[in-house]
């Protein structure tokens, strides 16, 4: 039953699949129909139904919704007292940028290091929040490495981002600050970056004999799978 | 004349008997994965010279499913249960800081009534949560009552939840824009009940515990760390709080709708085992408080914002955190406009925290690694991911 109904049409309001629900509210219906995005521009809600997982989604969406990528707000500069310290010592080497009211540093990968440093050391910027990467093939300055950071003084957070090549090594931040050991290690297992100075670089999440890295945008999956299914169970995947 | 010692080793073929038995050799052992006092799958390797620590190293990754590859694959929408597996105890919290992250995304809010209603059953989450580490935390230690006691009381949240949404643990509460449900007929008298019930039995559990003399000897002054050292190493949540940081994400940068209520964030001075048992006791009171407050003020109008169906943020990335019972629970996400994240990037509290523990435990007795493994608070499904 379930199966038919699924992707026929609009699915049914949320409560009717609620095991002991109470009140069915009228008042609100919990999925709206969607006649206008209203805070933002956002794809023409032609389509009835979800996507449907069967067919390609992408191609499934695409005819009716033209303008393909919504557009959002654009990031614009971002100025304070903490970028105009910052200018004064590295020029255009910074880009100082503010989005949905989130402050971020783009840094050129030569100066991030000492950026970093002054971040925590003159800005006071004591609390290394995370760190993280995101891959992009395309590019050719493939990682977008990125610290988030928090300052208890200032109650404010900033994220520092710059980009490096694949194969490229970023010096360590645990020097910094002792909290992106770990971090830093969950970074190399996923992307293969390698941090240069970290004392103890290895595999945090994954096995030590793993091969690949997978949060790059290039790492299959069925691939691995399969092979592993291969060697380790003696017969084909079902992949 | 020969000692028991002696005799028992004259059985043994060793060398230099009474050189071998005086020697202290360090010794090398394996704590876990498979050990009750871990929560879970944590190895913890352990450098001893006799009964002291002289170091550990921490082996994890038995848990992990690879949750933000899986969030790559899948739309946004899609993902919303996933996030309920990582911290399987406060499902609820990790709910709500995605969709808030999400909502970010997209720069929608949802509407007042479902955040009254999120904060609710976060709150009470929290307070599941720290029962859950209570009970078992005691006993660790080796007090076996709290347990009982707890899990009792917990059952009242978990059938609230059931009530709402079905499920009592993988709750997927929340959906992006507000919540998929309105609230039960007799919600707001349930939730009522409740408060009335446990706040008893909060003093209840102080009774059994705090100034029991065994328990006051196994957490005063074992693990300790000082507010310096936890924010070198990144540590949040009621670890930092007992070390008298006051920092509390709902007041240092309030989310939903924390300004509204009014609550006080407990701190400890001490940093040490005991002063983390008495921050959470503490929060679950403050949790009440937030509770009862909000369950009063629950305002009429649409529990869902009106969200596109297809999920297609702007390109962009956002970064938002709120405070889950172990910390700072943080999302980064980046999209580049299609339907499904770009990349998503999970701040897990008890991962980082957790990097704490061979401080914490160095040149203490190894019973205390169960104390402070316990005092941390970690679920390896978070861990991870």
């Amino acid at each position: 039953m379930a199966d038919e109904n699924k992707f026929s049409s609009p699915p049914p309001p949320g409560n009717a699949q609620m095991p002991g629900a109470g009140k069915q509210s009228g008042s609100v219906e919990p999925l709206p129909p969607v006649d206008k995005p209203v805070p933002i521009p956002n794809p023409p809600p032609t389509s009835t139904s979800e996507p449907k997982p069967a067919s390609p989604p992408k191609a499934a969406a695409a005819p009716p919704a033209a303008p393909a990528k919504p557009i959002g707000p654009a990031p614009v500069p971002w100025d304070s007292p903490l970028v105009a310290s910052l200018r004064r010592q590295y020029g255009s080497g910074i880009e100082p940028l503010t989005y949905l009211g989130q402050n971020y540093i783009v840094a050129d990968s030569s100066i991030a290091p000492e950026l970093l440093q002054i971040m925590r050391d003159e800005e006071r910027f004591d609390y290394c929040v995370d760190v993280t990467a995101v891959h992009y093939p395309k590019r050719e300055k493939q990682f977008d490495l990125i610290w988030i950071l928090y300052s208890f003084q200032r109650n404010e957070r900033v994220r520092v981002k710059t980009m490096i090549a694949d194969g490229e090594s970023f010096p360590t931040s645990t020097t910094i600050w002792p909290a992106a050991n770990w971090l830093e290690r969950e970074v190399f297992d996923m992307f293969g970056i390698k941090f240069d100075g970290h004392s103890d670089l290895k595999r945090i999440l994954l096995p030590e004999g793993w091969k690949g890295h997978p949060l790059r945008k290039d790492y299959g999956i069925i691939q691995q799978d399969k092979e592993w299914v291969q060697i380790n169970l003696g017969i084909e995947s079902g992949q | 004349m020969t000692t028991d010692a002696t005799k028992y080793l004259s059985h043994l073929e060793l060398g230099e008997r009474e050189q071998t038995f005086l020697d202290s050799n360090e010794l090398i052992i394996n704590m876990g994965p498979q050990h009750p006092a871990t929560h879970g799958v944590l190895r913890v390797i352990l450098k001893l010279d006799g009964e002291k620590v002289l170091g550990t190293e921490c082996v994890i990754g038995y848990l992990h499913r690879g949750v933000e590859k899986i969030a790559e694959n899948r739309t946004y929408t899609m993902f919303n249960p996933y996030v309920d597996r990582m911290d399987y105890v406060a499902a609820v919290s990790n709910g709500l800081g995605y969709c808030e992250a999400v909502e970010k995304l997209l720069n929608i809010e949802a509407p007042p009534r479902a955040n009254f209603v999120r904060v609710i059953l976060t709150e009470l989450n929290r307070i599941a949560s720290h029962q859950l580490w209570l009970g078992t935390h005691a006993l660790d230690i080796g007090a076996m009552t709290p347990l009982f006691y707890t899990f009792r009381d917990r059952e009242e949240i978990l059938k609230i939840f059931e009530k709402y949404c079905g499920a009592r643990l993988t709750t997927h509460a929340f959906r992006i824009g507000g919540c998929l449900y309105e609230t039960y007929d007799g919600f707001e008298r349930d939730v009522k009940k409740f408060v009335d019930f446990v706040r008893p039995k909060i003093d209840e559990y102080e009774e059994l515990l705090t100034t029991n003399r065994i328990w006051v000897e196994r957490t005063k002054g074992v693990g300790f760390i000082s507010p310096k050292d936890c924010i070198a190493l990144g540590v949040t949540g009621p670890v930092l709080r007992a070390s008298g940081v006051k920092w509390d994400i709902r007041k240092a940068q309030p989310y939903a709708n924390y300004k509204e209520f009014d609550f006080e964030i407990p701190t400890g001075q001490n940093g040490d085992t005991y002063d983390r048992y008495l921050v959470r006791l503490a929060e679950m009171r403050q949790s009440l408080r937030i509770i009862s407050q909000a369950v009063q003020r629950i305002p009429e109008g649409p529990i869902m914002a009106k969200v596109p169906k297809v999920i297609k943020p702007p390109v962009g990335e956002i970064y938002h955190s709120i405070e889950a019972p172990k910390g700072e629970l943080g999302y980064f996400i980046v999209s580049d406009g299609s339907t499904q994240p770009y990349r998503v990037r999970v701040r897990p509290p008890s991962f980082v925290n957790l990097q704490a523990l061979d401080l914490m435990v160095r040149g203490q007795l190894v019973a205390d690694v169960i104390a402070v493994i316990g005092t941390l608070d970690i679920v390896l499904g978070e861990v991870d991911r």
